[in-house]
């Protein structure tokens, strides 16, 4: 079922309210589910998985997700804070129950071009999930149930800045699950992020309440290579906070927005996973960021997309018995898994033929 | 052996470098104008000054779009040698969008200095027409709680073909990265009226003026050269795609030679912390 919240309002699509009628219950509730998950330490402290993701199912169930999209103000950390507030309590007033994951979009609490301004805009992880977790108190009331909450913002790393976003789970015991740091920082044309922070070293996956999951920042998801790192550790859903600032207007939508969702569709559907994307929104000094947050479900399959030029929560339901019959129809990540030693061997053949200061990276 | 097979030839054309879906653009720009305005800067009023040319009467129609006509005013600043027609059309726009409508005769203030230059040519008596427009339209900003919206096209900021400090001065610009045919087929969508989007395109300063005449080539083929060099492709990529070597290195030559035109002063840096050099925050900072 797919819901989209706007500026208060809520739009259903009654299609797939009919739909969901016709095929009956849900094999299992999404609070039966919750009740069987268990509260895991946060990333670092796990083992790595086996391959495939096997070796950790996600409880049979499902989660509900919120994909929030909103035009940040320009350097202004506790109006945006307020902002995640306010999306917070639009979806505690909203009718059906409070989602499992909510998703907001890369750099929303700052907006995304800072330039120098990114050290004074910058926040410590933890000092996030503190103010993250007295935000929900206010919108959702201090004993609000647990849930979890994925960020995009600047991070002040111990002395370095990073463009980072947060995995969190809210609620009593407050925890960070994971901090991913945008490994491929975009310095050409209107970008200029390398001048301003450093990049990421790692691709994590991560095991949350509601599966295995892994984040790539914007253009980290454009690269195979990082998707498929991704799926290769066991990620069940690949969450994907962005700022695409949308060009090329020759046709019905912004080129860019038909970019993503094609990266999107092909991300899920090579490695049969679930991609939640969350874009920003808003003009920065001309340049206008393009929402179209979206969930993309593991067969490839547009499952719903947000406006690209409109504030919304983009409300989705998904069911993890997708992934095995996606898996099972399509097992195109069984078979790189078959090939994979042969693809490695290529892979460190061709890093080897180039300069090691390349390789190295900046 | 007898071949099965019947191959079907599909022919494909070329993809137009210039084409706009002219209904996006026009959503893109009402959202970057209440963005940048209302939401970034809490104004609520525009003006915009009606020369009776296209683009500023694109600008006009997306403004009232934006923020209501009755939150726009169009300012007409003829000089004693306009012509008729540009003050005409620029009151036909004013009907047509509704906006408020405010003509300011700028032949006083204009005539006040250039009466002690009476030698000065007619490119200087121009540019001191199109910066005397910007005082005014700076001013009534200011008299109104407004600001100034920008009407210079890509065409003619890549070309150099505007006055420094001058047209290019307001704060928001909402066409200028739409070149001139964009312009054109944008103006047709929102319903400008034809007689203006038809007419030659002219900068009005003197009597008998035509831009395409002024750039010794067409917008149509310019755009096209323009849309090319700024995409990377070489002179001769362009030559072999048929423009003559005269139209690409005039285009070419104009580009190269108004880098200037299309920055702030050239500061001398002295610190480590020059503003804009090392001092770095995005304007809506």
């Amino acid at each position: 079922m797919t819901e989209v919240c706007h500026a208060g309002r809520t739009h259903v699509n009654r299609n797939a309210r009919t739909r969901d009628r016709k095929r009956g219950p849900k094999p299992r509730s999404i609070q039966a589910m919750k009740r069987t998950s268990k509260v895991v330490k946060p990333i670092g402290l796990l083992p790595r998985p086996s391959a495939n993701g096997a070796r950790k199912r996600v409880p049979r169930g499902g989660a509900a997700l919120a994909l929030v999209q909103f035009a940040p103000s320009k350097g202004d950390v506790d109006a945006n804070l307020a902002s995640i507030g306010a999306a917070l309590a639009t979806l505690k007033r909203d009718r059906g129950a409070f989602p499992d994951v909510v998703v907001f979009p890369e750099a929303c609490l700052s907006g995304y071009f800072v330039e120098g301004g990114v050290r004074e805009v910058a926040i410590a992880a933890p000092e996030l999930l503190r103010r993250l977790r007295a935000t929900a108190a206010k919108a959702l009331g201090a004993s609000h149930r647990p849930f979890d909450i994925v960020v995009g913002f600047y991070e002040d790393g111990g002395g370095k800045l990073y463009n980072s976003a947060l995995y969190a789970t809210l609620g009593k015991s407050a925890v960070i699950r994971h901090v991913h740091r945008k490994l491929f920082l975009p310095t050409y044309g209107v970008f200029d992020e390398e001048r301003f922070v450093s990049r990421g070293r790692s691709i994590e996956a991560f095991d949350t309440p509601h599966g295995r999951a892994a984040i790539l920042i914007c253009e980290d998801a454009c690269h195979s290579l990082a998707t498929t790192i991704v799926a290769l550790r066991g990620a069940q859903i690949l969450y994907i906070p962005s700022a695409s600032p949308g060009r090329g207007l020759a046709d019905a939508e912004p080129a860019n927005v038909r970019m993503w969702r094609d990266i999107a569709r092909v991300v899920a559907a090579e490695h049969g996973i679930f991609v939640a994307y969350a874009g920003l929104l808003g003009f920065e000094g001309g340049k206008g960021f393009t929402g179209s947050s979206r969930l993309v479900g593991p067969f490839g399959d547009l499952r719903a997309e947000a406006p690209f030029d409109a504030p919304a929560i983009l409300r989705v339901d998904i069911y993890d018995d997708d992934l095995a019959a996606a898996r099972a129809a399509l097992p195109l990540l069984g078979d790189l898994e078959s090939n994979l030693a042969e693809l490695v061997a290529m892979i460190d053949e061709e890093a080897a033929q180039r300069p090691r200061a390349k390789r190295a990276g900046r | 052996m007898t071949v099965r097979t019947a191959f079907r030839v599909v022919r494909t054309q070329p993809t137009d470098d210039l084409r706009v879906d002219p209904a996006l653009v026009e959503r893109w720009l009402v959202r970057f104008l209440r963005d940048e305005l209302v939401v970034a800067r809490g104004i609520r009023k525009a003006v915009v000054g009606v020369s009776g040319g296209v683009d500023s009467a694109v600008v006009a129609f997306l403004c009232a779009r934006a923020f209501g006509p009755e939150n726009v005013l169009g300012v007409r600043m003829p000089y004693r040698t306009s012509s008729a027609q540009s003050t005409g059309h620029g009151k036909l726009v004013v009907e047509r969008t509704g906006i408020h409508d405010r003509c300011i005769d700028i032949t006083a203030a204009v005539d006040g200095y250039l009466i002690q230059e009476p030698d000065a040519e007619e490119q200087r008596r121009g540019n001191v027409m199109a910066r005397e427009r910007m005082i005014v339209l700076f001013d009534q900003s200011a008299k109104i709680g407004g600001l100034p919206i920008g009407t210079g096209n890509k065409s003619e900021r890549m070309l150099g073909y505007f006055t420094w400090h001058g047209d290019d001065s307001p704060p928001i610009n909402p066409i200028g990265d739409l070149f001139k045919t964009q312009v054109w087929a944008l103006a047709r969508h929102l319903g400008v009226p034809r007689a203006i989007v038809e007419k030659p395109a002219t900068a009005d300063l003197i009597r008998g003026q035509t831009d395409e005449d002024d750039l010794g080539i067409t917008y149509e083929r310019a755009d096209r050269i323009l849309s090319r060099l700024l995409a990377g492709r070489t002179p001769a990529d362009i030559v072999a795609r048929g423009f003559s070597q005269r139209e690409v290195e005039l285009v070419k030559r104009r580009v190269d030679a108004t880098h200037w035109k299309r920055h702030l002063a050239t500061t001398a840096m002295t610190s480590d912390t020059a503003i804009n050099e090392f001092y770095l925050r995005p304007v809506d900072y």
